[in-house]
This record gives structure tokens, sequence and C-alpha cells, in this order.
């Protein structure tokens, strides 16, 4: 029986292959992954693991044993080089070569880096994705370091977060006109530049960076405005690209990452993908998640669909950060809202930002506000929205709001 | 190791055994249990790795706090005296024996 070549050995790939088995395939797994280590989370990276609170073994998803047991072959620290689409056939980098029965690609997604131009490739410059990356930063944050986080994203400011409670002198800056102006409203950014400046980082907002100098290890930034900033260090959280090179070069159809359809099908019979490496229908449109549930969900839909048991994979987006003592929960996803309510909860510190379009329900940033996202996500997912009136009464118990549905169904 | 057991919605009992200092949630990943989602790995940001304790065990855990206190009254069929969340259960050596059912929706 020709094997089911999973590429990419993250945490789409290792669900798929968990998922196959689950749903009885017999056929041999060969699950690929170019990294040296078994599939790991990398959510806590820069959170737990940068600050030192989890040791290294308990980020892997599985035990090793667990492969074994399972008859799935993790094979790491292995590139593939090809993708043969006619013949549904996976040429490794060592010139071996063999034939799939599918192949499933969850290759995820890379960091955008600096280029070299700018000083990208000096010592001292990071970005923060894989294992490796963090396993590089924490000898590097040491108490009274000057860093520089380049990126207002959940990344750079989680970065900043460990680095400020290591006792680094953190300065972030944000080309755009404020930090999350691409994934949150302004209040939400708002909150999260004032939760960072209590810790003592600076924030720039509209500033972005022109150089990193520095004589083989970077000595210092020169920013936009014209300042020139003395780091010993620099992380850069500047986004990802999803990583569509093979399936590029195999000619799959590409949009904004490898294209798919509901059941995880890229243009291609035989060849399948999921993850952050995929977009996929959504709203009439198209999508690309990077985030873990949807790498699990949308990797066992795959699994399903290979096993004749598909059905359409229906996203239900949420994420959560990690800063200081702030735990943020977002439920749903917030483009085309025109209003956010903001809700204060019941503890100090907690509050919520619903988003609307219309009288509808988009999303939901709850910070420290666990109550608040979880009513939101049920709501979001049953299709429901609560009247923003009341949402914004305080007053009104989340679990009474009441639903605007009849409202909804009243439109044509 | 820890000796804990884990009671499927369908009556399937999973034994394992874990290391002291690792959470239930983390066994259970680690033993394939079925019916533990576990999607944010531990962050206390899901619940999706909702158990039932059994009732003999709920006098030697610690109490839930804030955070996990209020997931838990949002996931599927919640017991007040019951539901903890897998990943907020550090194993110790006082909790070897221990019972926890699954149940049958993370919804």
């Amino acid at each position: 029986m020709k094997p089911i070549v999973i590429v990419g050995a993250g945490q789409a790939g290792s669900a798929l292959a968990a998922k196959l088995r689950a749903l009885g395939s017999e056929a041999p797994i060969r699950l690929v992954g170019a990294e040296p280590v078994p599939p790991y989370q990398r959510p806590p990276l820069s959170k737990k693991y940068l600050l030192g609170e989890v040791e290294r073994e308990r980020l892997y998803l599985r035990p090793e044993s667990f492969y074994e047991d399972a008859g799935i072959e993790l094979v790491t620290d292995t590139r593939v080089k090809a993708l043969d689409a006619n013949t549904l056939a996976v040429a490794f980098e060592d010139g071996a070569s063999i034939a799939c029965s599918a192949i499933a690609l969850c290759t995820g997604a890379e960091p955008i880096r600096l280029p070299e131009a700018v000083g990208g490739t000096l010592g001292g410059v990071f970005t923060m994705r894989s294992l490796s990356d963090a396993d590089a930063l924490v000898p590097a944050f040491r108490a009274g370091a000057r860093v520089l986080i380049v990126g207002g994203g959940y990344i750079g400011l989680e970065a900043a977060a460990v680095a400020a409670s290591r006792g680094l002198e953190v300065t972030l800056v944000e080309m755009a006109p404020r930090i999350l102006a691409r994934v949150a409203c302004a209040e939400t950014a708002a909150w999260f530049k004032a939760l960072h400046e209590s810790h003592g980082v600076e924030i720039r907002e509209g500033v972005g960076l022109r150089a990193l100098v520095g004589d083989g290890t970077v000595r210092s930034a020169i920013l936009s405005d014209g300042t020139e900033l003395p780091v010993d260090l620099v992380v850069v959280g500047i986004g990802v690209r999803p990583e569509t090179a093979l399936a590029e070069a195999a000619g799959l159809a590409i949009e904004n990452g490898i294209r798919v359809d509901a059941f995880g099908r890229t243009s291609e019979p035989g060849i399948f993908a999921a993850g952050d490496c995929a977009s996929f229908p959504w709203n009439g449109g198209r999508i690309r998640l990077e985030s873990v549930p949807n790498a699990i969900e949308q990797a066992e839909a795959v699994a399903a669909t290979i096993m004749g048991v598909g059905a359409a994979y229906v996203a239900r987006p949420w994420f959560w950060s990690d800063q200081y003592d702030v735990k943020l929960q977002i439920a749903g996803l917030n483009s085309g809202h025109d209003a956010v309510i903001v809700r204060p909860g019941d503890k100090p510190g907690s509050v919520s930002h619903w988003y609307f379009a219309g009288p509808r329900l988009l999303a939901v940033d709850a910070m420290n506000d666990p109550r608040a996202y979880m009513t939101a996500k049920r709501m979001i997912e049953a299709g429901q929205s609560p009247m923003p009136s009341a949402v914004a009464n305080p007053a009104v118990p989340l679990k009474s709001l009441p639903t605007a549905d009849a409202l909804l169904t009243e439109q044509p | 190791m820890i000796a804990l057991t884990f009671v499927t919605h369908d009556g399937n009992r999973v034994e394992t055994l874990a290391r002291a200092g690792t959470t239930v949630m983390e066994a259970a990943r680690t033993a394939n249990v079925p019916g533990i989602l576990a999607e944010c790995g531990g962050a206390c940001a899901c619940s999706t790795c909702h158990v039932y304790v059994d009732p003999n065990w709920l006098p030697k855990l610690d109490d839930a706090d804030e955070m996990e206190a209020d997931l838990l009254d949002f996931v599927w069929q919640p017991d007040a005296a019951r539901s903890r969340l897998a990943c907020q259960i550090t194993l110790t050596d006082a909790l070897a024996g221990l019972i926890v059912e699954v149940p049958a929706n993370q919804g």
C-alpha cells in the first residue's frame, strides 16, 4: 500500500496523522518535518517557554512513543525538495523519492525577516516562530539588556511582555499609526498600549525602522524619525508568510496561501493542505488563519476527506494571548465591523470589546474576561447576536443578554 | 510516576502513568484519550479539556482559580461540584490513583 505523506510536522501535520489513525486508516503514514524535534506547541514559545516556566519536553504534543505505537513514521530534520502532482510523488533532498496514495501539505508559515540591506542578518537580530528561535533568544534575554521589538502585533507584544518581565529595557516600534492595526480595534490597541507602558515598555507608534547598525552584531537602530537607539538585541515580529514554495513549484493554485476547497483539497487531485499555509472558503470569500485551533480542526477535516468521510470545514476562529497577568481571548473575526461596544467586566481590570457589523456580532476581544469570551463564542457559533444596547450595559448579565435574531431574520 | 484513570463517556477506561508535576491534560494527550481536545495546550484559554473529577478525589484538589471557574461556568453540562479543566490539575503523589470522567462533548 502506498503511504500517505504529510509534509510538515507541526500542529496541523501531527493532528492530521493522529486523526487518520483514529478514523481507521490502515495506510502507512509518513510525517515529515524539517525541524529536528517531534511536533510541538508553538504558542508557549513567546510566553511561558521564553519566561523559563515550562521545559522543552512539555512542549512536545505527544511523546515519540505515540507515533511508534500508532504506526506513524515520524521523520524529523528532513526537507522535502519537490512534489510531483501528476505521479503523486514526494522527492527528498537526499535524492530519495516515494510514490504516495495522498499528500497533505501542512507546511505552516515562515516569519518575515528584515533584509540584509537594513541589517537584518546581523547577530543579535531574532525572529520568534520556532523552538530554535526561542532557544537562541533565551540567553539574550538578560536583565538590563536593551531590546528593540520591531512590530506591534501579538507576537511583538508577547515578546515585549516577556522581556519587560525579565528586566530588559524594552522599546517597541510600530510603523502603522497604532499597534495591532491589522488585527484589533483602536480600543483594544489603546488598552494594550497602556498595559505595556505601565510595565515600563516604551511604545512608539507611527515609527518604522530605517536600519540596524553594527559590526557583526547589532549595536543600534536608526528609526524613521531619525533617532538612533542603542540596542543589544532586536526581535522582529512583522508577520509571517505562508510556506507555499513546494506547492507553487508543483503547479498548485496559490491564493494567499495554498488554495483549498472546504474539504481541504488543493487544485490537484490527491494533494491536500491544512493549517497556516492554506487559504479556504469563508463567508463567500477566502481566508487564511494563523492559529492552533484552525490548524487542528482543518487538519482533522482533511483526514476525514482522505478517509472518504469528509464534510465541509466550517472554521470557528478563536485566538488567545498572554501578556503579563492578562489573558486575552478573541472569538470570531472582526473584519468588516462598523462599531465596537465596550463592556466593563465583573472584576477590576476586566473588559471586553464587541465588534458589530450592523446588528450582527462578528467578534469579541476579552481581556481577563473569560465569561464575556465564552458568551460571545457560543453566540457567534450559533449565529446569534446580542442587542448592542444590552452589551453596553454591564447591569444586564451575560447569560441573559437578549439576542437580536428575530430582528435579523426579519430583514430581507 | 503517578497512576490515573480516564473514563470516557461511553464507559471505556484508559489507565495511564504520568510524571509528577505534569498535568492531567498532558497525561490525557500522551495517552491519546478521546474527548480531551486541549486546543490551547494548557494555557487555561479554551475549556476544551473539561473533565468530571471522581468525588473521592475532590478533597485532594486545590480550588479552581477565577479564570478556570469562569470558563467552567460555560462548558457543556457543567457540574458545579466535579467539573475541572484537566490542564489546571497538576499531578502530585497525593493524587495517585486519580479517576476523572471525560464528558461526551467539549462544546
